[in-house]
């Protein structure tokens, strides 16, 4: 017996890598921390600014007993919700219910594996990056159906319902759009468009960055789109039945969803890490801040949509405009590769003016007999 | 051609918004910051000034509630009422003002205060000295412009925006 756990020992031992615990492993576990870090900080920061900028647009105070400025509200949250009762439904599915915000959170998680914080610094240097987030960030649709299945509850299985239509159905115009910053970077990898971005992409593809974020909101269920966590008709959507840690969780994949959305945003449209004067990280971390700003100025000023302006906005506002967007760069690309790149923005931007103008008289809801 | 659904609308409703962050937030934060109520508020707890009160229980008349209780013993050489006991169950007092718009002898009014929570409700009976006017129990200015007069003004919402 004890030869046969050598052996598998040394087997063990000969399949790690020969420079083992060398570069490779040290920049994983370096990496993998400062993403945790940087998760877990930031969503409470997002809390923070989402609950005071909030208060403060619609002339309240917000959260300010917590701390200097409420700054320690987010912790408060945080202990509150895990010290309360972690209850399963009686009939629920108990294996499922338990695995759902994992299923959820790993993704969220693993998206920063390949976000640049500066040139050169993340987890993974994927050449297939942006592939990579299209495919694991649809993968916490999945956790959120389980929710909402494995709740035993109408109101949960409803709202879970709604999230894989909306994001069934807004995955084409969010990934369409992107589709433009890869023709023009011509890479799939973050740095490498980060790289190419001597001006920022927002002013090259204007439309295109438009749809993204109308399309990112809705992905991760923010207001205006939130519809399918409605508080004032499903009760709180797929997480109706969770209470202490699993809904920490599940609060915490809605935050790191838009910090990841903030963070694609920065990378794709902004130039990521790239700026004049202050070090690259505080950059980045300055435009996904501002990004996510828009965020909350959006939720606090837009109301709810229905599900019908939901699916109608998906399929014929942003899809056809995606496709139009992804026709104009590969004609602009291929046919006029050696173009001013200040005459390509003034044009883009026309072009972004004519479309919405011209979509917003074709957009109609129930053949124009329902007012929108 | 009538453009009207390409984001106008958003934008305006963005505007309001954006113009909201940088403005004075109307909440007030209560233990720290008080506003002044209404000079005329009919406030917590009834004022008995038993130096004018002759125990006529005009007030426990008009009270619909039932809260006033008087208890009055004849007083025969100075040929006048002696209140035994004044007492209100301010439990059941509706601030209504009736018992002060009653009494002909100006000799009830309402309370300025609104925190008088109690944690029994033994408590909330009160009688006779625990009803005088004090610097802690001030007399609102309801039914009496003259104390009105003397109490300081209402803090409106609109003032604190300036």
């Amino acid at each position: 017996m004890l030869s046969d756990a050598g052996l598998r020992f040394e087997l063990l031992w000969r399949t790690l890598p020969p420079d083992w615990p060398g570069g490779f492993w040290w920049h994983w576990l370096v990496f993998t921390i400062i993403i945790l870090a940087f998760v877990l900080t930031l969503v409470m920061g997002f809390i923070y600014i989402e609950r005071r900028g909030m208060g403060r647009m619609q002339a309240r105070l917000g959260p300010n007993r917590t701390g200097p400025f409420g700054l320690l509200q987010p912790v408060a949250d945080a202990i509150k919700v895990l010290l309360k009762e972690d209850i399963t439904p009686a009939r629920g599915d108990r294996i499922v219910h338990w695995l759902a915000p994992v299923v959820a959170f790993v993704p969220a998680l693993m998206i920063f594996a390949v976000v640049p914080f500066q040139d050169g610094a993340f987890l993974a240097d994927l050449n297939v990056g942006l592939l990579y987030i299209v495919a694991i960030s649809s993968v916490s649709t999945v956790g959120i159906f389980m929710a909402g299945w494995s709740s035993n509850n109408k109101y949960s299985l409803l709202g879970a319902m709604r999230e894989v239509a909306a994001v069934v159905s807004y995955e084409i115009p969010l990934v369409l759009s992107i589709t433009g910053v890869i023709l023009i970077a011509g890479s799939l990898s973050l740095n490498q468009i980060v790289l190419a971005q001597g001006i920022p992409f927002i002013l090259l593809q204007p439309l295109g960055f438009l749809l993204f974020f109308i399309g990112g909101c809705a992905e991760i269920n923010r207001s205006p789109f939130d519809l399918m966590e409605a508080d004032s008709e499903l009760v709180a959507g797929f997480h109706t039945e969770y209470s202490g840690m699993k809904f920490a969780l599940f609060y915490l994949v809605e935050y790191g969803e838009a910090l990841a959305i903030s963070s694609i945003v920065t990378t794709l449209f902004l130039g990521g890490w790239r700026g004049p004067v202050l070090p690259p990280w505080l950059w980045f971390l300055l435009k996904v801040f501002i990004v996510f700003f828009v965020m909350v100025w959006t939720r606090t000023t837009l109301p709810r949509v229905r599900i019908d302006q939901l699916m109608a906005l998906a399929w014929k506002f942003l899809f056809p405009l995606a496709l139009i967007n992804l026709l104009i760069t590969g004609i602009q690309v291929l046919a006029f590769p050696e173009a001013l790149p200040w005459v390509m923005v003034l044009v883009n931007i026309v072009i972004m003016a004519v479309l919405v103008l011209v979509w917003s008289k074709l957009f109609k809801l129930g053949w124009g007999r329902v007012e929108v | 051609m009538k453009f009207e659904r390409y984001g106008k609308g958003i934008a305006k409703g963005l505007t309001v918004t954006i113009k909201h962050l940088f403005r004075h937030p109307v909440t007030t934060q209560y233990p720290e910051q008080r506003l002044n109520t209404s000079r005329r508020i009919r406030g917590n707890e009834l004022i008995w000034d038993n130096k004018k009160c002759t125990g006529c229980a005009t007030c426990a008349k008009a009270c619909p509630q039932g809260a006033i209780e008087i208890m009055t013993s004849p007083d025969l050489i100075e040929n006048k009422y002696k209140v035994e006991k004044y007492q209100v169950d301010t439990g059941y007092c509706i601030q209504c003002g009736l018992c002060v718009e009653a009494c002909p002898y100006e000799a009830l009014f309402m309370g300025y205060a609104y925190e008088r929570a109690r944690y029994r409700r033994g408590e909330l009976v009160q009688a006779d000295e625990m009803l005088l006017a004090s610097a802690e129990r001030p007399r609102s200015g309801y039914m009496y412009p003259g104390i009105a007069a003397e109490l300081p003004e209402q803090t409106l919402l609109i003032d604190r925006a300036k």
